[in-house]
């Protein structure tokens, strides 16, 4: 009975972490963006400084009606969103956010495939939505994903191998539990590459070819209103809380910190919480790249370094063993 | 793997099946459902998504045997990269909404002879080969990243390699093929269109693979 609670209040935890993070990183963008370029974003819902703006969105999105196109694959348009947004909700449960053993949702014994094998599952969902929506555009958006996701998985997974040699694991709790303060340098390169390779798995600004709005009119989700299209910026919006989060736990030590036996959750929030801001930062300074240069720069850049990372992990690993 | 299971098949009964078994013939039987519905249907994107859930399938067989890692690597490559690049090429191809009966081919009765004497032969090395193998799987789990990465590097170093080798076979003669289409149909063409994005990976992986020489092609 005991264990029964302790799953279920285990996987309520993430739902509410699931629900509420990607919201609290949405009305940030609102506002960050908005102080950046000297405006003051949402004022008016839920009164102090707009913070329920976004519920507001929520409500309006489920009011408006659900239009599936004549000529699109029905069941394939309307499954999408799920298979897009579901990935995200699953790699929650492997990511430790504290020292303590209850701090991690479920400790898988190869955590660091498990997560980047679903989070590639949850690009399948823009390319169902691309295809089955029957429209030039979400064709070419669709195209553009896969193209992106092919260029940039490739960079993603070299430097998560990097890590994983470094620790001898590829358990993330057993990454963290053999973390020492000089990972951060020693990994940076690899750091960095995994979060540019990761934003562009996530198809976000500058690497948002695939859904340049002025463009291609937002690519896969044109045709998409309503419940189905919040669905698809909820994903959008979890995988950053996620890719924030995993670069956290890979890169930049998880739950280490000062004070890190009680804390350690608040310093695993803290750092996801910086690297969610550069995300928006990012949005805010670069200009999109074009669909070559994009290409150009994963394969003539991320992977040689992830490649010339990986070479010094393994050259630094065989000379202090 | 066959060193870390137990040789004690003789011991156990089939006609009292435990929940992992029953579970383990439930999905065997919806995977091959899958895979069958992936050759016949008529709708091409259609049965690249079958083909997700059969190969989900296979990933969830892997689980229930305790090989984790295994499962892992199958989602990641066969459902993360395979079937997004047979997308990929769909689209970039032909993938009409709806049926497109001119894509069945008249090899039909060769492709069945064929996949029936692949299926026979597998099935039969298999069986021959670990009758007699039985995995405990209540004493704790022996297809972990640990076992797995032991007797891959161990025991199967040979094949592995020879396999890596083949694969760069493959990668090399994929750049030959692509390089000589790129002269004769003229390269600024190939630049501009999409077609470019499709080619990038097979075509620029080994420059990646030594970083001056990429540049230097720049």
């Amino acid at each position: 009975m005991n264990d029964v609670l302790d799953v279920a209040l285990r996987l309520l935890a993430l739902l509410l972490a699931f629900l509420v993070l990607p919201l609290v990183v949405g009305q940030t963008e609102h506002k960050v963006m908005a102080h950046m370029q000297g405006r003051l974003g949402p004022m008016y819902a839920g009164g102090f400084h707009g913070w329920a703006q976004l519920v507001a969105d929520g409500v309006k999105f489920a009011q408006k009606e659900d239009v599936v196109p004549a000529g699109a694959d029905r069941r394939i348009f309307q499954l999408a969103p799920a298979v897009a947004l579901l990935p995200y909700l699953l790699v929650l449960v492997a990511i430790p956010v504290g020292p303590a053993e209850g701090a991690v949702g479920q400790v898988l014994d190869a955590g660091i495939f498990f997560v980047l094998a679903v989070m590639g599952v949850g690009v399948l969902g823009s390319l169902m939505a691309g295809w089955a929506s029957a429209n030039k555009f979400s064709l070419l958006g669709g195209l553009r994903t896969a193209a992106q996701l092919m260029a940039y998985e490739l960079p993603m997974l070299l430097t998560a191998a990097s890590v994983a040699m470094a620790a001898g694991t590829v358990s993330l709790p057993g990454i963290l539990d053999a973390f020492e303060w000089w990972w951060v340098p020693w990994q940076i390169v690899g750091g960095a590459v995994f979060f540019t390779a990761g934003l562009a798995e996530l198809q976000r600004p500058p690497f948002d070819a695939p859904i340049a709005d002025s463009e291609i009119i937002f690519g896969a989700y044109t045709e998409y209103t309503g419940l189905r299209f919040a669905l698809f910026l909820l994903a959008e919006y979890a995988g950053i809380v996620v890719l924030c989060g995993l670069t956290t736990v890979l890169f930049l030590g998880g739950w280490h910190g000062p004070s890190a036996d009680g804390l350690g959750w608040l310093w695993t929030l803290l750092k996801t919480a910086v690297l969610a801001f550069v995300v928006i930062w990012l949005r805010v300074s670069y200009p999109r790249l074009r669909e070559d240069q994009l290409q150009r720069f994963a394969w003539t850049c991320l992977i040689p370094l992830s490649l010339a990372q990986i070479a010094l992990t393994g050259v630094v690993k065989v000379v202090i063993s | 793997m066959s060193h870390a299971v137990h040789l004690a098949a003789t011991g156990h009964a089939f006609l009292s099946p435990t929940g992992v078994e029953i579970a383990f013939l439930l999905v065997g039987v919806a995977t091959l459902g899958a895979a069958v519905v992936t050759v016949t249907t008529k709708q091409l994107v259609h049965a690249a998504l079958w083909l997700v859930v059969a190969l989900g399938g296979l990933a969830v067989e892997y689980l229930l045997l305790t090989a984790e890692f295994i499962a892992w690597v199958q989602v990641l490559i066969y459902v993360g990269s395979v079937v997004v690049l047979l997308l990929f090429g769909l689209m970039l191809t032909r993938a009409p909404i709806g049926r497109s009966p001119d894509a069945d081919s008249g090899n039909r009765p060769a492709a069945l002879a064929v996949a029936v004497a692949a299926a026979g032969a597998l099935v039969w090395v298999v069986v021959d080969a670990f009758r007699t193998t039985w995995i405990e799987l209540d004493k704790g789990v022996q297809g972990s990243t640990a076992v797995s990465g032991e007797s891959l590097f161990r025991h199967w170093v040979l094949p592995f390699e020879a396999l890596s080798v083949l694969l760069l076979a493959a990668l090399v003669g994929a750049i030959v093929l692509s390089r000589r289409h790129g002269h004769d149909s003229g390269r600024a063409a190939g630049h501009a269109t999409r077609g470019n994005g499709a080619q990038s990976p097979g075509a620029q992986g080994p420059d990646a693979q030594s970083p001056g020489h990429g540049k230097e092609k720049r």
